[in-house]
């Protein structure tokens, strides 16, 4: 075996500076930034009102609480907890669905290669952030000033917000559509909406079929709190027993939404994969 | 250039004309039943919703009135002609904002710790026993599953009101979706480095700090920060069960009709979440360059 030779590590330190004689700023930067972050995460607890007594107490009432949800009991209620589910399933499906039929038409306007002009998109696009912004619970509770309480105001409430998503999402998918199709339909005399209708939408709708479908799981999970508010669905009912202290009852319920939410998941899988293929899409 | 179609004979050709036709017939007809049984669903989860369309279209003038409402002001003149007046509160929504984001910051935190402190059980590949793994990532789809809202009122009952139950909930909630990501980017590590470190004779705490973390750490960052860009969302509505910030002046103003108040709540949260989002995006490019925006 042959020794290999001594590294001169002056020479080595003369050729390569960064290695050796890094800069204090740059050696710094990470443990300034970690120390900064911990310091605000600090002061955080401080302003917040963190103090250990309150912790244990708060922790060992917890305690007690998960103690008395076991086992988890419906009581009398079990009818009414399923249709308030149903009543949730529906709520997340159709405003989905409102959402993605008004979102279409608009999300056009949001696609640079449909609008080349900025000065139609910049607002368009600014109108989805604006909406998305502002969260599925607050719409909740515009709605319920326009509508009343109920689940037509929360089937609102998941259309207004996913409108947003929606219009963000399918302005993407148009955007990244191959052209050839739309320069063939052109090039043999087609209109702008003829374009749109055969050239874009046979390759974008296999995909906002999956994005919908996505969104469908998603709102199941944001349509059983919506509730909460007073928008309708097992969140109602959830808010109430919570309220009321009902522990088994409030263990039962997010039983059922668990399972809800898995079984639903899994539907939608299956239904995407038939959809689109075997490849994943966000 | 000419190339010559050759055409075939007319028997031959109606056999493949209805082949194609039945081909596309199946197709059609396989796309009209999932069109009529979406239809029933849809119809069926609109008498589960109690959706009445004379109900919307009667009030369907409130919901356009209530904007113009919530841009008016108790004078009766439009919003932005007195900033002064419409943003009368702004040195408290100011405070609470900043609490929302705090509460979000804090909740954010620990969430990735602990995120981080439980990937590496979580993750196929470096996980250190079977049943171990399967536990972990029971409690961390039950800790995302369950909506951090929920976690929220039923801490608010065990802590009492105030910040400290949003943190908490928002600290779980994030555990459970950070610790799905993180195990996530550690099953897609190389794993060539942990053997090199294991043949050293390291332990598995000295594989996963030497040979792992380096591999993930940016990934980590990554998505702590897309995280706390979702929690300060999140956080936004905490108020509205009683658990500290912004949320509980939207959810007052909001039951009291304070209507100008709604909308000047409503601008401060949407600006604040925009703010953010750039901040975060542009810190994201600094630190992992430009395409790792997830």
């Amino acid at each position: 075996m042959s020794q290999l030779p001594k590294p001169d590590r002056e020479q080595l330190r003369a050729k390569y500076p960064d290695v050796f004689d890094r800069p204090a700023g740059t050696r710094l930067a990470t443990p300034a930034m970690i120390v900064a972050a911990f310091a605000v995460f600090v002061f955080g607890l401080v302003d917040l009102d963190f103090s250990p007594a309150k912790l244990f107490a708060g922790l060992s009432q917890l305690g007690w609480i998960t103690l008395m949800m076991i086992p988890p009991d419906p009581g009398s209620s079990l009818p009414a907890y399923l249709s308030a589910l149903g009543e949730t399933l529906s709520i997340a499906l159709l405003g989905t669905t409102i959402a993605a039929v008004l979102a279409l038409p608009v999300s056009l306007l949001a696609a640079r290669n449909v609008i080349p002009s900025g000065w139609l998109r910049f607002p368009v696009r600014r109108a989805f952030d604006s909406i998305r912004g502002v969260d599925t619970l607050i719409w909740a509770l515009v709605w319920i000033n326009v509508v009343g309480l109920g689940p037509f105001a929360g089937v609102l409430a998941i259309a207004a917000a996913d409108f947003g998503a929606f219009g963000k999402l399918f302005s993407e998918a148009i955007e990244a559509a191959d052209k050839k199709q739309v320069e063939g339909i052109r090039a043999s005399g087609g209109n702008a909406l003829h374009e749109i209708r055969f050239g874009l939408m046979p390759q974008v709708l296999p995909v906002i079929a999956g994005q919908v479908l996505y969104f469908i799981e998603s709102n199941t999970r944001s349509a059983t709190i919506i509730g909460i508010v007073g928008a309708g669905g097992i969140g109602l009912q959830l808010a109430e027993q919570i309220r009321v202290l009902e522990w088994q009852k409030v263990s039962f319920l997010i039983l059922m939404i668990l399972v809800a939410v898995a079984a639903i998941d899994w539907i939608s899988g299956k239904l995407r994969f038939a959809i689109i293929g075997q490849r994943a899409l966000a | 250039m000419t190339s010559a179609v050759s055409i075939l004979p007319g028997a031959q050709l109606a056999v493949l004309n209805a082949a194609y036709r039945g081909a596309v017939a199946r197709k059609r007809l396989r796309l009209a039943l999932a069109a009529a049984a979406f239809l029933a669903a849809l119809v069926v989860a609109a008498f589960g919703a109690e959706v009445n369309l004379r109900t919307l279209f009667t009030y369907f003038g409130n919901f356009v009135s209530y904007f113009d409402r919530i841009l008016t002001l108790e004078d009766g003149t439009r919003v932005w002609s007195n900033p002064a007046e419409w943003f009368w509160g702004w040195r408290k929504w100011l405070w609470m904002l900043a609490e929302t984001i705090l509460i979000s910051y804090v909740g954010t935190m620990i969430g990735a710790v602990l995120a981080f402190a439980l990937n590496f059980f979580a993750a196929q590949n470096t996980s250190p026993a079977r049943w171990l793994r399967f536990v972990i990532r029971r409690l961390l789809e039950f800790a995302r599953t369950v909506p951090g809202i929920v976690f929220a009122l039923i801490f608010v009952i065990a802590f009492g009101l105030g910040p400290m139950a949003g943190v908490l909930a928002i600290a779980i909630h994030s555990t459970g979706a950070l610790g799905k990501l993180f195990s996530e980017i550690v099953e897609n590590a190389d794993m060539k480095p942990v053997e090199g470190v294991r043949s050293t004779g390291a332990s598995w705490l000295s594989c996963m700090r030497f040979a792992v973390l380096p591999q993930v750490a940016a990934g980590y960052a990554s998505y702590a920060l897309l995280r706390f860009e979702i929690n300060v969302r999140e956080a936004s509505v905490m108020g509205f069960v009683g658990a500290g910030g912004i949320g509980q002046e939207l959810v007052v103003a909001i039951r009291k009709f304070y209507y100008s108040d709604v909308s000047a709540i409503l601008i401060t949260i949407i600006v604040t979440v925009f703010i953010i989002d750039i901040g975060t995006g542009w810190l994201r490019g600094r630190l992992f360059g430009g395409d790792a925006r997830a």
